[in-house]
Order: C-alpha cells, then sequence, then structure tokens
C-alpha cells in the first residue's frame, strides 16, 4: 500500500535534470547535535555532470553535510532541494528514485550473499519501468566494482576492501541521479581506490551529480570537478582544485604544514604534509625520496 | 578544465600494466560471471521450494497421525474418510465413538498446533528481522512472558469483559506493551546490540514474573490449577471454542506477514541504508510490532509460554535457504507449525497414558540448540557483542 502510493507520486515528479543544472542543493543548512553546531549555515549546490569533492578535517560536518543532501536529517534550519523540490516533500520512496546513498560502513545482520546485496540497490525500482533494468544494472555495477567474481559468496565472509566495494555495487545499482558517497575509497587498494573513482567520473560524465567525501586531497585534486573545503560546520572554500587547493589554507585548516606540488609530468598539484622538516626525523626518508624522484 | 584531459588519460595507464585489456576483458567477462552469479540465488531458490514442499508434505502426514495417534486409535485411512465425508467429497462417516473423538477432541488440538506452531515460527522470524539480530524471538527477549502477564492477570482476576476473547484480549495488550518496551529499551542509535537485547529480556521476564507471581497469589485453588497448567504451555485444553478464540489474532498475523518479506531484507542493511532503498523505516517498525504481538499473543493465550520455536525454525531455515524473507516469513510459519504439532504428538505419545507438558518438551530440545548456536557463533566470529 505504501509502495503503490509511492510509485505513483514519484511516477509524476521529475527524477534527474539535464546535466548543468542544479541537482541537489543546500541552503543555509544548520545541523545541531548534542548541543554542538555541526553544520553552520552552508551553502552548497551540486551539479548534474560534475564531481564535487567534501573535503576536510575529521568531525568538520562533510558525512553531516552529505547526510543533509541525502535529506536524512532535516535541518534545523535552512533547506534541502532535489531536482528543486524540497527534499521534506518527497516521501521515502520518491526520495530513493532521486538520490543514492553510500554509507561509511554498513553489514546486513544476515548472510545474504554479494549478488543479493547489490540486487537490494533495485528495490526502489520495482514495479516501474525500470524493473527491465535490474539485471543490467546489477550486473554492471557488479563488473564496475570487480565483485562478480564471489558474486555467491556471504557478505560476511568478504573482507574489508571487498564489503566496501560491494557497497559501492549496490549504490551503482540503483541507477540515480544524485550519488553521495561517503568515503568510498577509505578501505579500498590503490588499484580499487582508482577504479571507484574512476566510476564516479563515469558517472558524472553521464549526466550524473556526484558527491563524494574523500581524505585523500590528491585524489580530490585528480578526480573532482570542484572541492568544498569544510571547517568546523563551514564553507571555507569551494571552487576548482587548483583554487582550493592552497598550501596556506591547508595548512590552517588542517593544523599540520601542508605544501602543493605541481605533479612533474601532468602539473596537477600534488597535496603533501611537508615532511623532512626537523619536527620529525623519521620522515626524512620520505622527504628525500620525493625529492630525488622530482630531480 | 584539466580534469577532463586527466579523465580522457586514464584508459592509457591500463595499457601499462602487465594485464593489458583489463578493460575490454572485463565487459564479456561479466557476462558469462554474472550468469555464473546468477545460479546462486537460483539454488537458494530451488532449496527454498523443496524445503517448503517437504514441509508442507511432513505437516500434512504429521496433522493425519496425530488425528489418528492416541488413547483410542483412529487409522488414518478413516481419518482422510471422516474429513473427505465433512468436506463432502466422498468418504464416510466413522461410527459415533471414533467421530466424536476425532473431531471434538483430535482435530480441535490438531488445528490449534497449527495455529500456535505457525504464529511462534512466524513471529520468531518477525523478530529477528526488525531487531536485525539472530537471537531475537518473543520467548527470549520477553515478549512471551509480557504476553503471559495479559493472560494469567485475565484468569486470576476472573475477568470476562471479551466473553471468550477476554484471555486473548488480555495477551494481545500485554504482549504489545511489552514489545514496545523492549524495542525502546533496547535500541540505541538505531542498534540493538546482542547484550543489552538479552540483558532486556532478562529485565522483562523477572518483571513478568513478578506480575505473574502476584496474581497467583490472589488467585483461588480452580484458578490457580488453571494457571499453572496454561504455565508450563499445552494443548490439552484445546476445544473449538479456542481455536476460534485464536483464529482472528492469528489468521490476521499469519497473512499479514508475507507482505513485510521484501522490506525486511533491505532492513537487514541497517536502518539508514533501507531508508536510502525507499523504505519507510518507522512505518514498517510500527507495523512489524503490532504483528508479533498479535501472533505471540495468539499463541500464548491459548498455548502457555511455549519457547525456542520461533528461534530454533528460522534459524534452522535460514542456514539452509538463505535470509531471504520471502521465504523465511512463511517457510518459518510452516515450519513451526511441524514442530509443534510434533512436538505435541510426541509430548501426548511418550509417556502414555500420561502427558507432558508441551512448553517443557520444546524447552527441553531448544535449549542444547540454543547452546550450540551460542558455540557455533563464538567459533565462527567469536560471539556476539
Amino acid at each position: 500500500m505504501i509502495g503503490r502510493r509511492g510509485r505513483a507520486a514519484a511516477g509524476a515528479a521529475p527524477v534527474r535534470v539535464p546535466a548543468g543544472s542544479t541537482a541537489a542543493e543546500a541552503r543555509g543548512v544548520r545541523v545541531r547535535r548534542a548541543g554542538r553546531t555541526v553544520l553552520d549555515g552552508v551553502d552548497l549546490a551540486l551539479a548534474a555532470g560534475e564531481v564535487l569533492a567534501l573535503v576536510g578535517p575529521n568531525g568538520a560536518g562533510k558525512s553531516t553535510l552529505l547526510g543533509a543532501l541525502a535529506a536524512d536529517v532535516p535541518p534545523g534550519e535552512g533547506s534541502v532541494r532535489l531536482a528543486g523540490v524540497p527534499a521534506g516533500t518527497l516521501s521515502a520512496r520518491q526520495l530513493a528514485v532521486r538520490r543514492a546513498v553510500l554509507p561509511q560502513s554498513s553489514a546486513p545482520a544476515f548472510p545474504f550473499t554479494v549478488a543479493e546485496v547489490v540486487r537490494m540497490g533495485r528495490a526502489p525500482w520495482a514495479g516501474t519501468s525500470h524493473e527491465d533494468e535490474d539485471e543490467t544494472a546489477v550486473a554492471e555495477a557488479m563488473a564496475a566494482t570487480e565483485v562478480t567474481a564471489f558474486a555467491g559468496r556471504p557478505f560476511s565472509a568478504l573482507s574489508g576492501g571487498e564489503r566496501a566495494r560491494v557497497a559501492l555495487a549496490r549504490v551503482l545499482a540503483q541507477r540515480t541521479g544524485v550519488l553521495l558517497l561517503d568515503e568510498p575509497t577509505a578501505a579500498l587498494d590503490l588499484r580499487h581506490q582508482e577504479a571507484a573513482l574512476a566510476v564516479c567520473r563515469e558517472r558524472a560524465a553521464a549526466g550524473d551529480a556526484v558527491a563524494v567525501v574523500l581524505h585523500d586531497l590528491g585524489q580530490a585534486a585528480a578526480y573532482a570537478d570542484r572541492i568544498a573545503l569544510l571547517t568546523d560546520g563551514r564553507l571555507t572554500a569551494l571552487g576548482r582544485p587548483d583554487r582550493v587547493l592552497d598550501g596556506e589554507v591547508l595548512t590552517g585548516v588542517y593544523g599540520c604544514p601542508v605544501e602543493v606540488l605541481p605533479h612533474p609530468r601532468t602539473g596537477a598539484p600534488l597535496v603533501l604534509p611537508e615532511r623532512g622538516r626537523p619536527t620529525s626525523g623519521g620522515s626524512g626518508e620520505s622527504g628525500g625520496r620525493r625529492g630525488s624522484r622530482a630531480g | 578544465m584539466t580534469t577532463p584531459a586527466r579523465h580522457t588519460a586514464r584508459p592509457d595507464a591500463p595499457d601499462d600494466r602487465p594485464g593489458p585489456e583489463p578493460d575490454p576483458g572485463e565487459l564479456p567477462r561479466s557476462e558469462p560471471e554474472s550468469g555464473g552469479s546468477a545460479p546462486v540465488p537460483r539454488t537458494r531458490r530451488g532449496v527454498a521450494l523443496v524445503l517448503g514442499a517437504g514441509l508442507a508434505g511432513v505437516l500434512v502426514v504429521l496433522v493425519l497421525v496425530s488425528a489418528g495417534t492416541g488413547a483410542y486409535g483412529i487409522p488414518v485411512g478413516d481419518v482422510l474418510g471422516s474429513l473427505a465425508h465433512r468436506a463432502g467429497v466422498g468418504g464416510a462417516a466413522l461410527e459415533r465413538v471414533p467421530e466424536s473423538v476425532l473431531w471434538n477432541v483430535r482435530l480441535p488440538r490438531v488445528v490449534l498446533g497449527l495455529l500456535v506452531g505457525g504464529s511462534l515460527g512466524c513471529a520468531g522470524a518477525l523478530t529477528q528481522g526488525v531487531f536485525g539480530n539472530p537471537l531475537a524471538e518473543p520467548g527470549v527477549i520477553g515478549i512471551s512472558s509480557g504476553a503471559a502477564v495479559g493472560a494469567v492477570v485475565s484468569i486470576a482476576f476472573g475477568l470476562g469483559f471479551l466473553g471468550t476473547w477476554t484471555v486473548s484480549g488480555c495477551a494481545f495488550a500485554a504482549g504489545l506493551v511489552t514489545v514496545l518496551l523492549v524495542y525502546v529499551l533496547a535500541r540505541s542509535g538505531g542498534r540493538t546490540e546482542v547484550v543489552t537485547l538479552i540483558l532486556t529480556g532478562i529485565a522483562v521476564n523477572a518483571f513478568a514474573g513478578a506480575l505473574i507471581g502476584l496474581s497467583v497469589f490472589f488467585a483461588d485453588n480452580a484458578q490457580l490449577t488453571q494457571i499453572t497448567f496454561w504455565q508450563l504451555g499445552s494443548l490439552a485444553q484445546a476445544t473449538w471454542p479456542k481455536v476460534l478464540a485464536v483464529l482472528p489474532c492469528a489468521l490476521a498475523g499469519l497473512l499479514a506477514a508475507p507482505f513485510f518479506a521484501r522490506r525486511l531484507d533491505l532492513l537487514a542493511l541497517g536502518e539508514r541504508p533501507a531508508r536510502h532503498l525507499g523504505v519507510d523505516v518507522e512505518r514498517l517498525r510500527l507495523g512489524l510490532i503490532l504483528v508479533v504481538a498479535l501472533l505471540t499473543a495468539a499463541a500464548v493465550a491459548v498455548a502457555g509460554v511455549i519457547t525456542f520455536v520461533g528461534l530454533l525454525v528460522p534459524h534452522l531455515l535460514r542456514m539452509a535457504a538463505g535470509p531471504g524473507h520471502r521465504f523465511l516469513v512463511p517457510g518459518s510459519a510452516l515450519g513451526g507449525a511441524v514442530v509443534l504439532v510434533g512436538a505435541d504428538l510426541a509430548a501426548r505419545t511418550v509417556a502414555q497414558p500420561a502427558e507432558l507438558p508441551l512448553g517443557v518438551l520444546t524447552a527441553l530440545l531448544g535449549s542444547p540448540f540454543f547452546f550450540w548456536l551460542l558455540r557455533r557463533t563464538r567459533r565462527r566470529q567469536g560471539g556476539w557483542a
């Protein structure tokens, strides 16, 4: 009964917006939690066709901002819109066909197989015309995250990195116009980190809006169209990677000396903590290695 | 923009690697592998079908044997004949005595066993699903004792405001209050930790025990006997009016339960992921709690506290056919009915002419299973924490 009502209404409102226009928007969002202001008046517009990286120190409010865009929690102040529609007026089902969310970690309570977990991503589309895409969406998502080989294994039997890839596959299979990913690369090895971010770029190229929380600023520089730098619940900087990634700003934000260098071959910004200073003896070696490669 | 340039440059990078064709190689490879992945759910579905059919077959045989077995033996052929006769499809009525034994003593008991067993099994599967916890069972976490308080109070104080439905009604109300209480007490931050859940169960069971003790204290001798027998868990008092008294609760719960199956699968991912996939979690939870209370009340009101059926049956089925609730929920109802009709048959035949209390028998068999479950989980994943 819930499903049918949601289905009819979900069919009526627009699910996607054309590339370049605003797919998800937070305006003046303020979130308080346990007496602390976690987000303090953040304005952010996520456009269809772009990859937006959310970066900042621990506790800066990256996940909270992602959660606000996902309409998980109604903001204390301000508004969140998805494709121009206030998120509060959309049902759970209507939200689920508009945005997909990758949480930091999740494990099913029961031993579902990998294929079953990925297939759950198709649940919002049950009973719609998009149901026909179920098989291809699941197969493509599993191929993109390289989890097809262990499709039949129970999720609980996987390693941390494999679980993270399966979770990403489930989110990709949902095929929504807005993708909100909280640290998709955190548990992954180098190859799969690159693959996960390449998928983000592909989805953006296909017209989806992708917001992704990242800790590796070099990755953010390489894969994001824009970077949003958060500090203490406020937006410190927002813009193209070469503008936002400034050594002085980052040093202030992270409370640790940071240098930004151009990559010797591509010229892309490389963000590194300043090692090899007398303050920390052990890292002098890595500084030396970096120097020798640059030379 | 530098990004698109880097993006187009990326496909060159894998060419330098030892595996030169990851991109072209992956797409064709995904086809047969997705074909290879599909049989996994398909075999699980196959197992589920076979298991469902097997359980249904066993249940039919058990019902017939149980209806014919007892102090006054009736051959299975005669049972079938009499059933067919009453249904108006051939067969013949039995003589006066066997006909009376069959229709006034055996069949109400068997039907009650089916309803109680189905309710307990199904309630177990739903409770585990809504708590996202394989140890949640109406008996273990105190819902059954809560419902028992309602039933005992209504017996001890001779309540009769709902006629034959009084005991069921009181059990339902008390059961509902208890589920809500356990749910609120045992959850924090959208999760139910096993330790908190079990400790909440202990507290609720202790409190319910005290309330039952208090009712016993105020009861007279006749009521005392009634309460004691009822507490041990038994189907011995089965009559058609009793069947009718639980039928609405049990049937409503059993018919509603399968509609929650798909959303229970999603809920297994966690509350937030389920919401992200379009599940109205609050509403789902409320509906499930209502159904669990209905089913538990139905079972407890007529048969007393019968533990472990709701724990054992969904667990075994999950091991055999996977955790998908589309099979697990109706399958657990079927399995619960098999276990209860079988256990009742054993309870009244193993110590003939005496009759063992059914609740005692299921606890005797169920507790070792619980031990085994604890050990197995401990071995596999270092226990529940």
